[in-house]
C-alpha cells in the first residue's frame, strides 16, 4: 500500500506546486488592486480573505460573478488574467491525477499490493503454484474442489486474467509475475506461515529449476514439487532435495506399461487422482502382444523403457536412428505405409505415435488404422491448439503432458496417505484390485470420488477423543454410519489405516480406533460431510455408538453416570 | 551540486525565515506583524510541504511531518485572522494579535526543526 501512496505523492509534486504558485500570484494581485465602493468611488483593495474567496470560485470555474461587490476595471483586468492562468493549472493538475490513475506502472503496483495483502490475510494452508497453464488450471480446479487454497503466479497476464474469470469456490489470489525471481515468490507468500508447499509447473525448465532452488534455500522444510521436461533437469532438481519431480514422459510411460500389464491398478489410480465430481474413467485395457513405437525421442525412450520392462515385444520406427541413439530399429518416419508394414503392423496389437510433431503423429495413426483397424492407438499430443484434431480422431489413449502432470501432483498433494496407498496397491494382485474397484463403483455413483484423510486426535476429532478418554472403545464402523440413521451406511470406504509404522489396507469395520491413527477414505462428498458430524459432536457420536441420544447437560450426564453403576445399564451401553 | 537539493534547501530555509520575520516584534502589537508576511509564509510552507512528498526515508518522513505541523500552525493563525477581521469584525485587538503570533511561533518551531534536520542530513552525507 505504501508504495503506491508514495508513488502518487511523488508524481503529484509538480501539479501541486503549480497550483499553489498560481493561487499565490492571483491572491496577491487581488489584494493589491484598488476596488470601488457601492457609489463607484475608489476604495482600498480587498483583503486576503476576500481575495482567496474570489480566486477560489474563479479558479475552479464555478464563477459566482463579481462578489463580494462590483469590481473596478483594474480588478476585472486582473481577474481575466487569473481565469486563464488558474483554469489552465487546474486542468493540468486534474489531468495529471487522471493520467496517474491510469498509469500502467501504478496499476501494476496497485495490483501487486492487493495481491500481497490478500496473501498476507490467508489463514489456512495454501499451495504456491508457479505457472497456471493447462496443468496449473487442472490442478487448481482439483484443489479448489477439495477446498484447498492456492496462490498463483504466472508470467503471462492473460492467463492470470483468465483465472479471474474461471469458476472457483475459493478466492484464489493470482499475480502476473516472473516466478523465477525470488522476490515474486516471496510476494506470493513463500515465507508465509501457512504456506504448505511450492509447486512449479511452468513450461520452462529453467524457471522451474529456479523456483525449486529458491524454495529449498529460503524454506528448506517446505515440500517443493516440480515439473521437469528433461531427465537432466529432473536429476538436477533431485540433487538438492526437491521433494517430487514429475517428468511427464516418464510418468506416462510408466502408466501405459501399468495399463497394459495391470489394467485394474491403472484404473484405480485414475479414479483416485482425478478431479472429484468428474465422470469416472472407463477401463482402458490395452492388449498384450507386439507393439510398434514411432519416434524414439525423449517420449519414445521413456515408453520403450517401461514397455520393455513390462515384458512387451516392441518394434521401434525412427526417422534418424543415428541421432537418437536407437540401435536395431527400422528407419523411416512411420507416416508411410511401407515403413509400418516393414515394422509388422499387420501382426501388431498396438501402436504408439510418439514423435514431436502432431501432424506426423496423426498421419502415422491414420495410416496404421487403415492397415490394421483393430489396433490399439496411443497418440502423443504436443500442442494444445491441435486438440480438435485429436478429439476427432478418437485414439484409445491421447497423451497430454498437462493432464498427466496434474494427476501426478494431485495424488501427491491430496494427502500423503494417498500416494502411500497407491504405492501399497502395486504389490496387490488383480483380484484384490478388482474387488476394490467394484466396491468403489458401488459407492460413488459413477463420478470420481472424494479422497480425504482423518487423524484421530484431541484436536481433529474431539468427540472421539473424549469417548476414548472415558474408556469407550470406538470401532471404525462408527465413522461409516449415517449420523441421522445409524442402520444406514455412509457412501464411503476406508482405504487405509496407519498406526505408528504399520499400515493396514482396507481396514475392517470392527477395527478399534486408537489415538494417533491416520485413516484414508474415499467416497461421495455427502459421506465426507456427514462423517464429520460424528467427529466433533459428542451427542452424535454417542448415538452412533449406542443408538441412543446421550444426555446433553451436566446434570443429566451425572445422573447417567450414576445409573451406569448398575450392571444392567452398562450392558445396554455395550461397553 | 544538485539543483533539486538547492531548491529543496531554499524553500525550507525561506519558509523558516519568512515565518521568523512574521513572528518578530511585540507579541500583541498588530503594527509589528504584517499580514503579507503571513501570506507568504503560508505559500512557501505549502510549497515546502509538497516538495517533501514521496520521500521514503525515515528522515524524509520526519521532514514531511514537521512541515505539516508548520502548515497547520500557520493556517490556524490565518483562520484566527479571518475570524477576527471579517467574520466577527472585532479587528486586530492585542489579544487576537497575540494568539495569531503565538500560533505562528509554534509553526516557527516546526520550521526550525526542519532546518536542523536539513543540516543533519547534509552533515551525514558529506564525508
Amino acid at each position: 500500500m505504501h508504495n503506491t501512496l508514495f508513488m502518487i505523492l511523488r508524481r503529484m509534486r509538480a501539479p501541486l506546486i503549480f497550483l499553489i504558485v498560481s493561487y499565490a500570484i492571483s491572491i496577491l494581485g487581488m489584494a493589491q488592486i484598488p476596488g470601488i465602493d457601492a457609489e463607484g468611488k475608489a476604495a482600498p483593495p480587498m483583503g486576503f480573505f476576500h481575495a482567496f474567496y474570489v480566486v477560489s470560485y474563479t479558479a475552479t470555474t464555478i464563477g459566482f460573478g463579481e462578489l463580494p461587490g462590483t469590481f473596478s476595471e483594474a480588478q476585472r483586468a486582473w481577474i481575466t488574467f487569473v481565469i486563464y492562468m488558474t483554469v489552465i493549472v487546474w486542468l493540468y493538475s486534474i489531468g495529471s491525477i487522471l493520467a496517474l490513475l491510469q498509469d500502467p506502472a501504478l496499476l501494476r503496483a496497485a495490483r501487486a499490493n492487493r495481491f500481497a495483502a490478500k496473501v498476507k490475510r490467508l489463514r489456512q494452508p495454501f499451495y504456491l503454484i508457479a505457472g497456471c497453464g493447462e496443468t496449473g488450471t487442472l490442478l487448481m480446479h482439483a484443489l479448489d474442489s477439495r477446498n484447498q487454497q492456492a496462490v498463483v503466479l504466472d508470467i503471462d497476464p492473460e492467463r492470470v486474467g483468465a483465472l479471474e474469470l474461471g469458476e472457483y469456490h475459493l478466492d484464489i489470489p493470482a499475480l502476473s509475475a516472473d516466478a523465477s525471481l525470488p522476490e515474486s515468490l516471496l510476494t506470493a507468500g513463500l515465507s508465509h506461515y501457512y504456506c504448505a508447499g511450492v509447486i512449479a509447473l511452468t513450461n520452462d525448465d529453467r524457471a522451474n529449476l529456479s523456483v525449486a532452488v529458491t524454495t529449498k534455500l529460503l524454506r528448506p522444510e517446505l515440500p517443493a514439487l516440480c515439473r521437469a521436461d528433461s531427465l537432466e533437469t529432473a536429476a538436477n532438481m533431485a540433487s538438492f532435495g526437491t521433494d517430487e519431480v514429475v517428468v511427464a514422459f516418464e510418468v506416462f510411460g510408466e502408466h501405459l506399461a501399468m495399463a497394459v500389464n495391470t489394467p485394474g491398478h491403472h484404473l484405480l489410480y485414475e479414479w483416485l487422482t482425478s478431479v472429484p465430481g468428474d465422470p469416472l474413467a472407463l477401463p482402458l485395457e490395452p492388449p498384450r502382444g507386439k507393439w510398434v513405437l514411432c519416434g524414439f525421442g525423449r517420449f519414445g525412450k521413456a515408453i520403450a523403457h517401461h514397455l520393455k520392462r513390462a515384458g512387451i515385444e516392441l518394434v521401434v520406427v525412427e526417422a534418424t536412428p543415428e541421432k537418437t541413439g536407437c540401435d536395431n530399429c527400422i528407419e523411416g518416419s512411420g507416416t508411410e505405409a511401407r515403413t509400418l508394414m516393414e515394422a509388422g503392423i499387420d501382426q501388431a496389437v498396438g501402436i504408439v505415435a510418439g514423435t514431436d510433431d502432431d501432424i506426423n503423429n496423426l498421419s502415422i495413426a491414420m495410416t496404421a488404422r487403415e492397415l490394421n483397424p483393430d489396433l490399439f492407438i496411443v497418440l502423443r499430443q504436443n500442442r494444445h491448439a491441435n486438440a480438435p484434431l485429436f478429439e476427432r480422431f478418437q485414439a484409445n489413449v491421447t497423451m497430454q503432458p498437462s493432464s498427466i502432470v496434474a494427476h501426478e501432483f494431485l495424488s501427491l498433494l491430496t494427502t500423503p496417505l494417498l500416494s502411500h496407498f497407491l504405492d501399497e496397491i502395486r504389490a496387490r494382485d488383480d483380484e484384490w484390485v478388482d474387488m476394490l474397484l467394484s466396491r468403489i463403483a458401488a459407492v460413488v455413483d459413477n463420478s470420481v470420488p472424494e479422497v480425504w484423510d482423518l487423524e484421530i486426535s484431541g484436536f481433529h476429532t474431539e468427540a472421539i477423543w473424549e469417548a476414548m478418554r472415558d474408556g469407550t472403545p470406538v470401532p471404525l464402523h462408527t465413522l461409516l454410519r449415517n449420523p441421522v440413521d445409524r442402520t444406514e451406511d455412509l457412501p464411503c470406504i476406508p482405504l487405509l489405516l496407519r498406526r505408528d509404522d504399520t499400515t493396514m489396507l482396507l481396514p475392517r469395520p470392527e477395527t478399534l480406533l486408537q489415538l494417533g491413527d491416520q485413516l484414508l477414505f474415499c467416497g461421495q462428498r455427502r459421506g465426507l460431510n456427514q462423517q464429520a458430524l460424528g467427529l466433533y459432536n459428542f451427542n452424535v457420536l454417542s448415538y452412533l455408538l449406542t443408538g441412543m441420544d446421550a444426555p446433553g447437560g451436566l446434570i443429566w450426564r451425572s445422573l447417567e453416570k450414576w445409573f451406569k453403576r448398575s450392571p444392567a445399564s452398562s450392558e445396554r451401553l455395550g461397553s | 551540486m544538485n539543483l533539486e537539493k538547492v531548491v529543496f534547501g531554499f524553500f525550507i530555509i525561506l519558509a523558516m525565515t519568512l515565518n521568523f520575520g512574521f513572528v518578530l516584534g511585540d507579541l500583541d502589537n498588530p503594527a509589528h506583524h504584517h499580514v503579507y508576511e503571513l501570506f507568504f509564509a503560508i505559500i512557501v510552507n505549502l510549497i515546502a510541504t509538497v516538495l517533501k512528498f514521496g520521500e521514503r526515508t525515515q528522515i524524509g518522513a520526519i521532514h514531511l511531518a514537521s512541515s505539516l505541523v508548520a502548515d497547520l500552525g500557520l493556517l490556524a493563525a490565518a483562520w484566527v485572522w479571518v475570524m477576527a477581521v471579517h467574520i466577527e469584525g472585532t479587528g486586530l485587538t492585542p489579544d487576537v494579535t497575540a494568539s495569531i503570533v503565538s500560533l505562528s511561533a509554534g509553526a516557527l518551531a516546526a520550521n526550525i526543526l526542519s532546518v536542523i534536520m536539513l543540516l543533519v542530513e547534509t552533515v551525514m552525507f558529506r564525508r
